[in-house]
């Protein structure tokens, strides 16, 4: 990464409350552009929350969200509607429970996912109903860039399935092709190693690393595989009941004891792996 | 308006939403355990009209004249027989259809709908039937300056049993074991399932005290317009799944108070404008409530879990 | 219990069963058949017609014990025919669909094509193109409408009254009415396509109510429920269909004897057409964002949100296209019948629409074909059953939902295929 470390998001004093539960109390911490940066916590710290409020699923009680591109344009996210920070900021996300169109194939959920780019090319569907050229061009690019996906993610095989059919963990897979496909500049990733088996956890680990790299992407890490997290990850912020107990790179986090002790609350393998790394 | 007039068609507002409210008990029942639009309740409630009619002229035939006796065997043979409906409805048309696409219970509903419409049609005639006024004390209320107010006792009847019979279903649903199984089967059948909880019974009953409630709403209309035929059941109906939406579907409280709404909407809309165009007012009111609330009057507004 | 049943020979299980949904038939039958209200000189008085109970519950023992004999015995053999139904190759489904279109464009010439089976085919072709336009709102974009109706209504009254204050030709009307249901789309669909999927529904049906009552009561403008009458007829480029007219006339411009089948024939190429333009309209759009965008949304709206759609203008779309179908649709009624009135337009067609679409299949456009000519072409052909006629009508959407859950072809393809091979390679796959 040759350009200046900028700071890609930043957020302040964000607070989110549902009625009388606080999700999240006064969090604030940045990410770098490039970086990946992992938000560790406890079961229930309100880390999915963060993720709702920075994608515009829930509106903030309280706190600014800035997000600014490399180009210098700038977003206040907690201003725009859902959509629109997946449109314009390019911040898109998985979730924790799968999100696929299950109904519809492999390859449909990652041509879905340039709905945005296509809709331009087909003339808002005038010149896709006329089956102009300038259209099938874009659709072809569109398949072609799935392609490329579904290589990357060795889904190419099922391609033509339903998404719903695949087995679980190659809809984890799926879902981060199609948020790929999207074309994000921020990519929010909600636990994507849950379910897999070490094999997989290894793959994903190795793939991430390298979208980084070869995309320039900067990406938002929620997982709670510590081995995974400590591995990957240039910067990491610990939640513990909506509050960031700690954050910095993963070797200052890791002996830190106020993580060590929130997590000891928690199941103990955690707890140890977070001392040790990945073994 | 003078006060008159405003509390006259309070008093007849009141009556209405008592209808409207004991029908869509019944929707809001169903849609919050199944999750479904049972679009037949309305002609369940026709059907409670007509076994109510049909007794009270077998009650006059056999020579019962004490009038508080006939409305009490009336009530339970209506309620016992249009439960039987409602049972045999859910039974037919909607158990095997459980877990089917959202679409077909629906489906198989507006088709029950229209056989019960037309069987009763056939079985009964198309022609409006007429009863005589069975209750007929009145009392006129002076509300000063010489003008006043004129209360029947049939609403007075209407309103008070109304009041009493939601004022039960809301400690069974509160207190009971059978209303603890069917909040437990709304919440989550299969969990509920798993627990302990037959839900297929619950299902059974909710559709039973459904359909009483209706019948209850029916013999009411019967007594109080006096005239009703095969068809009274679908505008009934979907004014009533509208009182349930107004409110809140799923929420009980909600269908009364939707009831309400719709009762005083339709009292007073033709004191001030056209009474051609009242369901107009009704369908107007539903649509403006769901643009600012979105979950009705009374719906919990929820944010969607991500 | 259920150890007990198989112990017990399999029939006595199943007479006891029947002989209990007897008793209940009985029980239900008692108030409502046993007895008849009839109106006398001295007010309402009983006649008892207990029979009926017993025929009643006869009825439904035979037909009980009948249909557990069926399930038990024909069942294997039927599943395995039922089932194959929606595992036709596609293909198959192509060359039967290329077929139905050209057996409808052959038909007229037909020795045994009369007039009256014109017509009904007509009458089942409106339905199947309302049918087609009703799928792109609820099999496509998996929005609940309740009250598609009113986008019909709309079309054949635009048309009625454009022809007649306006004087505009059916050819100009047609697409004008389109394009005003749209609009009526539009104006609904923008405030209420927020709300969740049953909320939506009772909302399309007031909005079904509220335009049928307002056409009965806004005299001055619609003539209220004694509808329009003299409404124009269609015209082909000009030429009329009348024995006799101000402008040339079909039959003395083509030098032919003058027949008034002309143009029920016309009519029927009509529609054919317009349906041909909906099913094709909807095909490919299918296989656009537009449409690819309305399936996404239908499986998962928050998914679509944090994809960048915006599902607001996405369901916009597919409400208002939907509504210009029926509104096309509508003026195609208008002319055929050269009469309207708000009678035509009653919660029972919306109804109607909505079973075709379901129980066809949700998107399966032959499936539409074949419901709405169960729906719609059955009832036509036992116009003697008369009053049963409605009663047959409600029970069949009952036993048909029940017979098949999913609609009758439920099978969905995808819009793209990643290494698209040539057709003939495809059918060989296994
Ligand atoms: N829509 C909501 N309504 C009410 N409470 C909510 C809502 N969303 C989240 N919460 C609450 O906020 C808190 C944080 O939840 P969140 O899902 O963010 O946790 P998490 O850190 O992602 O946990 P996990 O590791 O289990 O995914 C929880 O107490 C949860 O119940
Ligand atoms: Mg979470």
């Amino acid at each position: 990464m040759s350009e200046p470390a900028a700071t890609l998001l930043q957020v302040d004093h964000l607070t989110m409350r549902f009625g009388g539960i606080t999700a999240i109390s006064d969090l604030s911490f940045a990410a770098k552009r490039g970086d990946i940066t992992a938000i560790i916590g406890p079961n229930g710290a309100g880390k999915t929350t963060v993720f709702n409020c920075l994608t515009g699923f829930y509106q903030p009680t309280v706190g600014r969200l800035e997000l600014t591109h490399e180009t210098g344009k700038r977003f206040l996210l907690e201003r725009m509607p859902d959509f629109r920070i997946a449109r314009d900021a390019h911040v898109v996300r998985t979730f924790q429970n799968i999100r696929l169109f299950a109904g519809m194939s492999v390859l449909e959920n990652l041509v879905v996912a340039q709905h945005i780019a296509l809709t331009r090319a087909s003339g808002y569907a005038v010149a896709g109903l006329l089956h102009l050229p300038v259209y099938r061009k874009a659709e072809r690019r569109a398949v072609e860039k799935a392609r490329y996906w579904l290589d990357r993610m060795g889904l190419t095989a099922s391609a033509d399935q339903p998404a719903g059919s695949l087995p679980y963990g190659s809809q984890r897979r799926l879902e981060i092709a199609r948020a790929m496909c999207a074309g994000p500049v921020l990519l929010c990733l909600d636990e994507p190693a849950a379910g897999l088996n070490t094999r997989e956890t290894n793959e994903l680990s190795d793939l991430l690393r390298d979208i980084r790299r070869e995309h320039g992407l900067s990406i938002l890490l929620i997982e709670h595989d510590m081995a995974l997290v400590m591995e990957i990850s240039d910067h990491v912020v610990v939640l513990d009941h909506g509050a960031c107990i700690c954050h910095g790179p993963p070797a200052k986090v890791r002996a830190d004891p106020a993580v060590i002790s929130a997590y000891l609350g928690t199941p103990e393998d955690e707890a140890i792996a977070l001392t040790r790394g990945r073994s | 308006m003078t006060i008159d007039i405003f509390l006259q068609q309070l008093v007849n507002g009141l009556t209405l939403g008592a209808f409207y409210g004991l029908i869509a008990l019944g929707y809001t029942m169903v849609y919050g355990i199944i999750g479904m639009i049972n679009f037949a309740h309305g002609d369940i409630y026709m059907i409670g009209a007509f076994v109510a009619l049909i007794g009270f002229v077998v009650l006059s035939t056999i020579g019962v004249v004490s009038v508080p006796l006939a409305i009490l065997i009336v009530l339970v043979m209506a309620m016992f027989f249009t439960a039987c409906y409602g049972w045999a409805v859910e039974r037919i048309a909607y158990r095997p259809l459980r877990g089917s696409p959202r679409l077909a219970p629906l489906i198989s509903a507006i088709g029950m709908s229209i056989v019960l419409q037309n069987y009763v049609q056939i079985a009964q005639g198309a022609r409006t039937k007429s009863l005589q006024p069975i209750v007929n004390g009145q009392y006129s209320i002076d509300v000063g300056n010489g003008a006043h107010v004129t209360v029947s006792l049939l609403q007075i009847i209407i309103i008070v049993l109304t009041v009493a019979l939601m004022a039960g279903f809301t400690w069974v649903i509160r207190s009971t074991p059978l209303g603890r199984a069917q909040r437990a089967t709304e919440q989550d059948a299969t969990m509920a399932a798993l627990l302990g909880v037959n839900v297929n019974r619950t299902i059974s009953i909710t559709f039973v005290i459904g359909a009483s409630l209706a019948a209850v709403a029916g013999m009411m209309a019967t007594l109080y317009y006096g005239v009703i035929d095969f068809y009274i059941g679908f505008i009934a109906g979907i004014k009533a799944f509208t009182a349930a939406v107004l409110g809140g579907i799923g929420s009980l409280p909600g269908a009364m108070l939707g009831g309400l709404a719709i009762g005083l909407i339709e009292s007073f809309w033709p004191v001030f404008f056209d009474l051609a165009y009242r369901d107009v007012a009704v369908f107007g009111v539903l649509i403006l409530v769901l643009i600012f609330r979105p979950t009705g009057l009374l719906g919990r507004p929820e944010i969607e879990k991500v | 219990m259920a150890a007990a049943d198989r112990q017990r020979p399999p029939f006595v299980a199943m007479l006891r069963d029947s002989a209990l949904a007897a008793v209940v038939a009985a029980l239900l039958a008692v108030p409502l058949l046993g007895v008849r209200l009839v109106d006398n000189a001295s007010g309402l008085t009983l006649d008892r017609r207990l029979p009926l109970v017993l025929y009643a519950a006869a009825a439904v023992f035979a037909g009980r014990l009948l249909l557990s004999l069926a399930g038990r015995y024909l069942a294997p053999s039927l599943r395995g025919m039922t089932a194959s139904l929606p595992g036709m190759p596609r293909n198959s489904l192509v060359i039967f669909g290329w077929v139905l279109v050209a057996a409808a464009l052959l038909l007229p010439w037909m020795p045994f094509a009369e007039r009256n089976l014109i017509d009904k085919l007509t009458l089942i072709l409106i339905y199947v193109m309302l049918g087609w336009g009703l799928n792109i709102v609820v099999g496509l974009a998996g929005l609940l409408d309740l009250g598609y109706v009113a986008f019909y209504a709309i079309g054949a009254y635009a048309y009625a009254l454009l022809s007649m204050h306006f004087g505009l030709s059916f050819w100009i009307c047609l697409p004008l009415a389109g394009l005003i249901a749209a609009m009526f789309g539009i104006a609904l669909g923008f405030p209420v396509l927020r709300l969740r999927g049953d909320y939506l529904a009772i909302v399309t049906l007031g909005f079904g109510e509220i335009i049928r009552v307002v056409l009965l009561n806004w005299q001055a403008v619609t003539n209220g429920p004694n509808g329009i009458t003299g409404i124009e007829r269609p015209t082909l480029f000009g030429l009329s269909f009348s024995r006799a007219a101000d402008g040339p006339t079909f039959a003395g411009f083509f030098g032919i004897e003058y027949a008034p089948a002309q143009r029920v024939y016309f009519l029927y190429y009509l529609i054919l057409a317009l349906a041909m333009l909906t099913t094709l309209f909807a095909q490919r759009i299918r296989r656009l964002p537009t449409g690819r965008a309305w399936e996404a949304l239908r499986e998962d709206e928050i998914a679509c949100r944090s994809l960048g759609m915006n599902p607001v203008t996405v369901k916009l779309s597919a409400f208002a296209i939907g509504a210009s179908f029926a509104g096309l649709a509508g003026s195609f009624f208008a002319t055929r019948q050269g009469f309207i009135s708000p009678e035509s337009f009653s919660f029972i067609e919306s109804a109607t629409i909505l079973a075709i679409v379901v129980l066809g299949g949700m998107g399966s456009q032959i499936g539409i074909v074949l419901a709405a000519v169960l729906l719609v072409g059955l009832p036509e052909w036992f116009r003697d059953l008369a009053e049963y006629r409605m009663l047959v009508f409600g029970g069949a959407m009952v036993l048909i939902m029940l017979w098949r859950p999913q609609g009758l072809l439920s099978r969905r393809e995808p819009t793209v295929l990643l290494d698209p091979k040539p057709a003939s390679a495809e059918a060989t796959v296994p």
